[in-house]
């Protein structure tokens, strides 16, 4: 319309009007960063309500949030006013969502991921919603939840572990004791070999499955504080220690199932499933392969075992999801009271009453409906020292996503080529990490 | 453009010169054919496609060159960075991927070239010979190139997949021991990925040639049947010739394709071990939460440099020929 021409009309409503839609699409070029042109702004300055950004967007955790949103309304009269965006889509486009005009929460993960846009400037600190719910959380989860300043920027509310999962009834049939040390792994897995099953049931054609299995060794083998500088680039990947790691994965990498390259998660589950894998590193989503319920009481987990005395199992790996603020949120004081409310156990138990696949991240949350596998999971996270995201959330995405996932398949195609591997992944670790 | 609209228009509205009253009606003739009304409305019509031409083609192309001399995370134009030629040595000599990825590529197109082109000109020369049910032939061969390629990909997947998938499970290579990895193994995916994308290329060229072969007159047909030649020799001798404007045509769309191969690659496998390609490094580096904008322009526009090296040929040549016609 502000084409229209300042002399004349223009004559025929036809011309007018295809002239009006190319103006439009111009100004649709314009806006790019769509995602950020979906944000509720038309609600700004109501104090009654709360926008939410959700990646929330399989139908079963979306209405788990939809009732805790539900119960808060309920409590404190603010409406969370939800948009949500497909998983991926929202994880992909996080930067210009910020960048834009985001709601005033929205949905993320815990760990490097977190504080690099809490670095960045684009997230509220909320220090004074951990005064009030700082009870509710274990240490550990405290750890996960500060950026890099010691501020906190996030709210938890679940997680789940990776460990190595296993059929009862196989281990019985065979005889088998669950392995504790890094020798009795090696022994387990020579013996499953000669009974004729594939030891550890493996699929990394997503690539981000071997990142798991790195994760688990190399903070057995170095421990804790080691693994997060590496994964912070403040360790050269050239180093003795990380070396060691992929000496011990190496060892290992033989009873691994064959053609894991062009494998997904899935199909290796239902190895497990089938009974012709022993063992199967991943986190406990597994069990959603597990659709029989007589499966699904045979399944059972232990955790990575100890490689080094000095950290024994102290570790464990636990991404955790949870809400960040952004920038500059329109309803602060209902953000505060919203963020209060989701970090508390009952605000947990509501969700976790229609999504069992994970468990509460807070050390309160009622576990007396929990399924022995998620008080297992459970009791793991919590006596855990020390907790880990993943790789891809415990360093920057963009090293993980184009230098490690291809360099560990590449390991895992040819671990004998691991001194060249290691050196090109520090050359490409620096330029990534120098770049801001 | 607009100028150039109005004066074509112009010209050719003219009364033809040597008439004898030109001199008179020319300024006459200009007021009554463009008022200003006119010349507005031609000015946005051809003017709002150029804004809009120049703002999505050539200023993100630019921009994307200036950027391949940056490090840029997206966050904010503040942290734009330049680093000169940093990123285009990382890639030359630290990238571990990218020699593979610019070699995948040109297998890519030899391959579409050698097996598929001769094969669609092979169904299309059987298919021109009017025999029954030709046109249910026809749909079957044209159909992989209706379907969209990341349905074809996933649907090749499901043939291809090492534990589950048809090839694996009727030759019994599912086993440890004897276990073919089609899509892991980067000896094998690449050729694997290969056949799908041939399996549509075929039916591309096909139609194509088909419609190549519509427009071959036959009394050239007749004439050499008269002469005595077989099938073979008058396909050679007097078929084959005449279709050489097609051929020009099938080799900058194979060129094309062989580029822009990225869609099958990404659902089979992410382009990853063995199947590399330039389009895919580029959205690895750029998409995502917090993304390497600066190196993923940087093979970006190795990617442009190669397609120019296409492309500038080939148009010279097609101007060259207009000229001389």
């Amino acid at each position: 319309m502000r084409l229209s021409s300042p002399g004349q009309p223009l004559p025929g409503t036809s011309r007018r009007a295809v002239l009006r839609g190319l103006g439009g699409a111009a100004l649709l070029g314009a806006g790019i960063p769509l995602l950020s042109a979906c944000g509720g702004s038309g609600t700004a300055s109501d104090p009654k309500t709360v926008t939410l950004g959700s990646n929330a967007s399989d139908a079963v955790p979306k209405k788990a949030f939809a009732e805790i949103y539900a119960a808060f309304k309920k409590q404190s009269g603010i409406t969370v006013d939800v948009n949500t965006k497909d998983h991926n889509t929202f994880q992909e486009q996080i930067n210009s969502y910020l960048q834009g005009t985001p709601d005033d929460v929205f949905n993320w993960f815990a760990g490097y991921r977190m504080q690099f846009f809490a670095a960045k400037g684009l997230t509220t600190a909320i220090d004074d919603v951990w005064a009030k719910i700082g009870d509710n959380f274990p240490d550990a989860m405290k750890k996960l939840s500060k950026g890099a300043d010691g501020k906190y920027y996030f709210v938890p509310i679940t997680t789940y572990p990776w460990a190595i999962f296993y059929r009862k009834s196989v281990f019985q049939q065979h005889g088998y004791t669950v392995p504790t040390t890094w020798d009795q792994l090696v022994a387990l897995c020579k013996q499953m070999k000669k009974d004729g099953l594939v030891p550890i049931a493996f699929g990394d054609k997503d690539a981000w499955p071997a990142m798991g299995t790195f994760d688990q060794i190399n903070f057995r083998t170095n421990g804790y504080d080691f693994h997060v500088e590496l994964m912070a680039g403040k360790v050269s990947w050239t180093d003795a220690k990380v070396k060691a790691t992929f000496d011990h994965w190496a060892e290992i990498l033989p009873y691994h199932q064959d053609g894991s390259l062009g494998r997904t998660w899935q199909d290796a589950a239902q190895t497990l499933v089938s009974k012709k894998a022993g063992m199967y590193l991943l986190g406990s989503f597994v069990a959603q392969q597990f659709t029989n319920k007589a499966d699904l009481d045979d399944l059972d987990f232990f955790a990575f075992p100890e490689i080094n005395s000095a950290y024994g199992q102290d570790t464990v790996e636990a991404p955790t999801d949870g809400f960040m603020v952004s920038k500059s949120p329109k309803n602060h004081d209902g953000v505060v009271k919203l963020l209060e409310f989701l970090g508390t156990p009952e605000a947990e138990a509501i969700y976790l009453k229609a999504d069992p696949s994970v468990v509460a991240a807070s050390s309160k949350a009622d576990t007396s409906t929990y399924s022995t596998l998620q008080k297992k999971a459970f009791e793991m996270i919590s006596g855990a020292k020390s907790l880990t995201q993943f790789m891809d959330r415990d360093s920057r995405p963009d090293f993980t996503s184009t230098v490690m996932q291809p360099a560990l398949q590449k390991f895992v195609r040819d671990p004998k080529g691991v001194d060249g591997l290691l050196s090109s992944i520090e050359r490409q670790k620096k330029t990534i990490f120098a770049s801001s | 453009m607009s100028i150039d609209a109005t004066k074509t228009r112009e010209a050719a509205a003219m009364p033809p010169p040597g008439t004898a009253s030109t001199k008179k009606r020319v300024p006459q003739g200009h007021k009554r054919l463009l008022t200003r009304r006119d010349r507005i409305t031609l000015g946005f019509m051809a003017g709002v496609p150029t804004v809009l031409h120049v703002a999505l083609v050539w200023v993100t192309a630019l921009a994307s060159i200036a950027l391949a001399f940056t490090s840029w995370d997206g966050i904010g134009f503040s942290s734009i960075k330049w680093v000169g030629l940093d990123n285009f040595k990382q890639l030359f000599t630290d990238n571990p991927q990218f020699w593979p990825a610019v070699e995948h590529n040109i297998i890519w197109f030899v391959v579409l070239i050698a097996v598929p082109t001769p094969l669609g000109l092979f169904l299309a020369v059987q298919l021109d010979k009017k025999i029954r049910f030709s046109r249910v032939y026809q749909t079957a061969f044209f159909l992989p190139v209706v379907v969209s390629l990341a349905v074809t990909g996933f649907v090749w997947q499901l043939v291809y997949n090492p534990d589950t998938g048809l090839i694996n499970s009727l030759i019994g290579a599912n086993k440890p021991g004897h276990y073919i990895d089609w899509i892991g193994d980067p000896h094998l995916n690449l050729w694997a990925v290969l056949i799908a994308a041939s399996w549509r290329h075929t039916g591309y060229m096909m139609i194509l040639y088909l419609a190549g072969l519509k427009g071959v007159d036959p009394s050239l047909r007749e004439a050499s049947s008269l002469d005595g030649a077989n099938e073979w020799q008058t396909f050679k001798n007097v078929i084959f010739p005449t279709l050489r404007p097609t051929n020009t045509v099938v080799l900058v769309v194979t060129i094309i394709e062989a580029l822009r191969a990225f869609d099958l690659v990404f659902v089979f496998n992410k382009g990853a071990q063995g199947t590399e390609l330039l389009s895919i490094l580029i959205t690895n580096n750029i998409i995502g939460e917090s993304s390497r904008i600066g190196y993923g322009s940087a093979i970006a526009v190795v990617l442009l440099v190669i397609s120019l090296a296409v492309i500038i040929p080939y148009l010279i040549a097609t101007f060259r020929k207009e000229r001389r016609a």
